[in-house]
């Protein structure tokens, strides 16, 4: 091999310099959010395992199903019926109304940014929302 | 091979840096239309593709011109040609990158420009665009490469990439019809729907095509030590005024069916773009301009002692470029949406962000070229040293 | 999610075997293979059939949906006026949070008026009667049987939905590109040249480009950069409501004690009102030479 000092010296620092992030930062990261759940409704359209790991794959699936089938209810796991829409039932007054506190907390926190709500219109949230009702 | 090209003269410097600069203005300006959206253009509902798709129909023609290199070349084993495959087949990487990239400056939302491949659609005419367009661009870059490092080791080509070479020919004349299919089959815009649209574009970018390629070879032959060839520009200037001559028949036969025909949803398009339209044409300068240019530079072609001058030659050249380039990237494009179907005129004039953006595509493309010229060119300028 | 998978492939399989029970003779006097594999997918390609393998839809119709096979407007020419004609733009563009933008270079347009030289091009002639030269003809999207713009846009994001005719926008595909646009031939589509509902800052409610109205909170906005067109409301079907415009011209109807100007019904269904309509009155579409088969007629 010509040169293998240099290419296994280079290989090493590539390495080093891709890492950096994992090993930087280690052990440093801040605590885990807290998101606050809503107050009137317990139980959301799946169990609250699978939401939290596939909330993204099912309002994707609702998605497609609502503007390209026209499916627009939906049986939830306990039997309940309801709307397929991120607008006008996850997002509802009677559900998660306080995106702030709890979209955005882990959104924030992995650094995801979905772009849901260059569209669709989040709930206002207090001190205005509590004045109106 | 690529090393080749980061060593250069100060003049080679210079301008790639002017290029780097062009682009780094377009790209800035281009991230305000990210931004702020495609309102910075002078597009509109009714007008909604100007000029960047003309300059992405006008440049497909471009790339597609350098089979007529390849054929000669390959085809009819006219050896000549073999000095300037290279430079045909570089020109048509530059051009079809400057396509791709003029896509994507048109796009609303260019973040999902993959969108297109992750739904393939077979029934929409620019899926097989992006196929054709990025196969092309794949083919022009291989074949290219491989047969100059062939040449650089001072030996043959490896038989391997003669069926590449061959199907390069089709694929070139795929790409333009393809683009003009584009327009040629949308109901309800009379201005495009018409048979001779494909041969139209071929035509015109055979004569645009070859007629850059020549005023780059007397580039290369200015600013470097390699000589495409006296007989090589002479015989491409003939393929220009060939192209060219067939480039207005066709469009005279256009301009017979609809003012013979008398049909006033085809008329009024042509009447918009050479005279205007409930008083509105601030494209007619331009057209009648487009076509007195071609014109001129026809008579300067068949005049076989003004064509084998290499002066007028490049003159010729220059008047094909710029005539064939406001009849196809501009008239044919505005053309197809003033009037709209309600037969309403809304008017379309690039703004100055609008032309930037273009300027610093054109600047990229320009940059490719430079790079694959300089390492072609070196290659050549060695080997003939070698032999010498 | 177990049970609604249950429910689409039972679906799926009992309009397999409806498919099926069509009798024997007249299925092979007219075996038109592109129907039959229609009908075998469900009216989707087979591209997205595989798609579904994976991505299967979820849910069902409601229940309150109207539903119909082939959804058409008809226009009474006759009941229009200006007043009406611009309450019909005015509700489905508030409903529907169309933006407002000033600039005819940028405007977003749904449903909105024009003249009879301008909307039926082509057919127009200086001996019309007088009283149609100036009448608002209300245009929209024609929801062609055979649309343009369905068959050239590279992404599926205009597509027409099998079940009921409706040329529907999927907004969240768009990559505006535009095509659709110059393959319309009614001029029935816009795209978001500017920022259509500007923010204060993130996480705050989208406003108007005039200031004053909040959007209609169950419909979304749009970003720039995507097309859009009328929509048969669609969403206001699955609700089994009727299209915001037709309600509007019923109303006014009512109270004016006239006929609506505008009616929506099937198609397909022989007893429906707008069969009634054409049936008893002369009626024209807009460019049908073209052959997109216009879902929009006019009652002259």
């Amino acid at each position: 091999m010509y040169d293998g000092g240099k290419i296994v010296a280079g290989i090493i620092i590539g390495v080093i310099f891709l890492t950096f992030p994992i090993w930087y930062t280690h052990g440093t990261a801040d605590p885990r959010p807290e998101v606050k759940l809503p107050e009137k409704t317990k139980e959301c359209v799946q169990p609250k395992a699978y939401m939290k790991t596939n909330h993204m794959q099912l309002i994707d699936l609702w998605r497609d199903s609502t503007v390209r089938v026209g499916n627009r209810s939906y049986i939830a796991f306990n039997g309940k019926k309801y709307d397929m829409s991120l607008q006008n039932t996850c997002m509802s007054q009677d559900c998660h109304a306080n995106k702030s506190e709890f979209c955005d907390r882990c959104h924030d926190y992995t650094g995801v940014v979905p772009y849901c709500w260059d569209c669709h219109i989040a709930p206002e949230e207090k001190p205005q929302a509590e004045e109106k009702h | 091979m690529l090393e080749k090209a980061f060593v250069g003269g100060r003049k080679y410097w210079t301008w790639m840096a002017c290029l780097l600069g062009i682009m780094g203005l377009g790209f800035i300006m281009w991230l305000w239309q990210f931004r702020v959206g495609l309102g910075i253009t002078g597009l509109s509902r009714d007008v909604s593709w100007g000029f960047y798709i003309g300059q992405f129909t006008y440049l497909v023609g471009v790339a597609a011109a350098g089979v007529m290199v390849v054929i000669p070349y390959y085809i009819h084993n006219y050896k000549a040609f073999g000095r300037i495959t290279i430079l045909a087949e570089f020109m048509a990487v530059g051009a079809v990158s400057m396509c791709l990239l003029f896509i994507l400056v048109d796009l609303g939302n260019p973040v999902r420009a993959l969108n297109v491949m992750l739904h393939p659609t077979p029934g929409s005419v620019l899926f097989w665009d992006m196929i054709v367009l990025n196969g092309y661009l794949f083919l022009n870059i291989f074949i290219g490469w491989n047969v100059l490092s062939a040449e650089r080791k001072g030996s043959l080509p490896p038989g391997w990439i003669k069926p590449f070479i061959y199907l390069s020919i089709p694929w070139a004349i795929s790409i333009h019809t393809v683009t003009a299919y584009l327009y040629a089959g949308l109901p309800g815009r009379h201005f495009w729907l018409t048979a001779v649209m494909a041969p139209r574009f071929l035509s015109s970018a055979f004569c645009a095509g070859p007629s850059l390629l020549i005023l780059l070879c007397l580039i290369v032959r200015k600013t470097t030590r390699f000589d495409p060839g006296k007989e090589q520009i002479l015989t491409l200037g003939g393929i220009v005024a060939y192209a060219l001559i067939l480039n207005v028949f066709l469009f005279v036969c256009e301009l017979f069916t609809v003012f013979y025909s008398q049909i006033p949803g085809h008329m009024d398009h042509f009447t918009y773009l050479f005279f205007g339209l409930h008083g509105q044409g601030n494209l007619a300068p331009m057209m009648w301009a487009a076509f007195g240019l071609m014109a001129m530079a026809i008579i300067l072609l068949v005049i076989p002692a003004c064509r084998r001058d290499e002066g007028i030659l490049a003159v010729a050249c220059v008047l094909t470029i710029i005539g064939t380039w406001i009849d196809k990237g501009f008239g044919l494009v505005v053309g197809g949406f003033v009037p709209n179907p309600l037969h309403e005129v809304t008017e379309y004039w690039p703004t100055l962000p609008e032309a930037l953006i273009a300027l610093g595509v054109w600047a990229t493309g320009l940059l490719i070229i430079s790079v694959l010229y300089k390492v072609a060119t070196t290659v050549k300028e060695e080997g003939e040293q070698k032999r010498a | 999610m177990g049970v609604n998978r249950r429910k689409f492939l039972k679906i799926a399989g009992m309009s397999t075997l409806g498919a099926a029970a069509v009798p024997a003779s007249s299925a092979l006097a007219a075996v038109n293979p592109i129907e039959w594999l229609d009908k075998k997918l469900g009216g989707f390609t087979p591209f997205e059939t595989l798609l579904h393998l994976f991505h299967t839809p979820v849910g069902f119709k409601p229940g309150e949906a109207l539903t119909g096979k082939q959804w058409v407007m008809v226009v009474n020419v006759k009941e229009l006026d200006d007043e009406i004609a611009e309450a019909c733009r005015e509700t489905c563009h508030r409903v529907h949070n169309v933006p407002q933008i000033d600039n005819p270079r940028h405007e977003i347009k749904w449903i909105w008026h024009s003249e009879y030289k301008h909307v039926f091009t082509g057919q127009h002639n200086e001996h019309i009667a007088e009283k149609y030269h100036h009448l608002p003809f209300l245009v929209m999207c024609n929801h062609c049987e055979n649309p343009a713009c369905v068959r050239v846009c590279p992404t599926k994001a205009t597509f027409k939905r099998k079940q009921d005719g409706i040329v529907l926008m999927d907004m969240h595909r768009c990559i505006g590109c535009r095509f659709c646009m110059a393959a319309c031939p009614f001029g029935a589509r816009s795209f978001n040249w500017i920022i259509p509902w500007p923010r204060e800052s993130a996480g705050t409610l989208p406003r108007f480009r005039k200031g004053k109205e909040p959007p209609n909170p169950e419909y979304p906005t749009r970003v720039k950069g995507v097309v859009e067109k009328c929509n048969f409301c669609a969403e206001r079907l699955a609700k089994g409501q009727i299209p915001a415009c037709v309600e509007v011209c019923q109303e006014a109807a009512k109270e004016k004690g006239k006929e609506p100007a505008l009616a929506f019904g099937d198609l397909a269904d022989p007893d429906s009102e707008v069969r009634e309509l054409l049936h008893s009155h002369f009626s024209i579409r807009r460019k049908p030479e073209l052959g997109t088969g216009p879902n929009v007629y006019y009652i002259v």
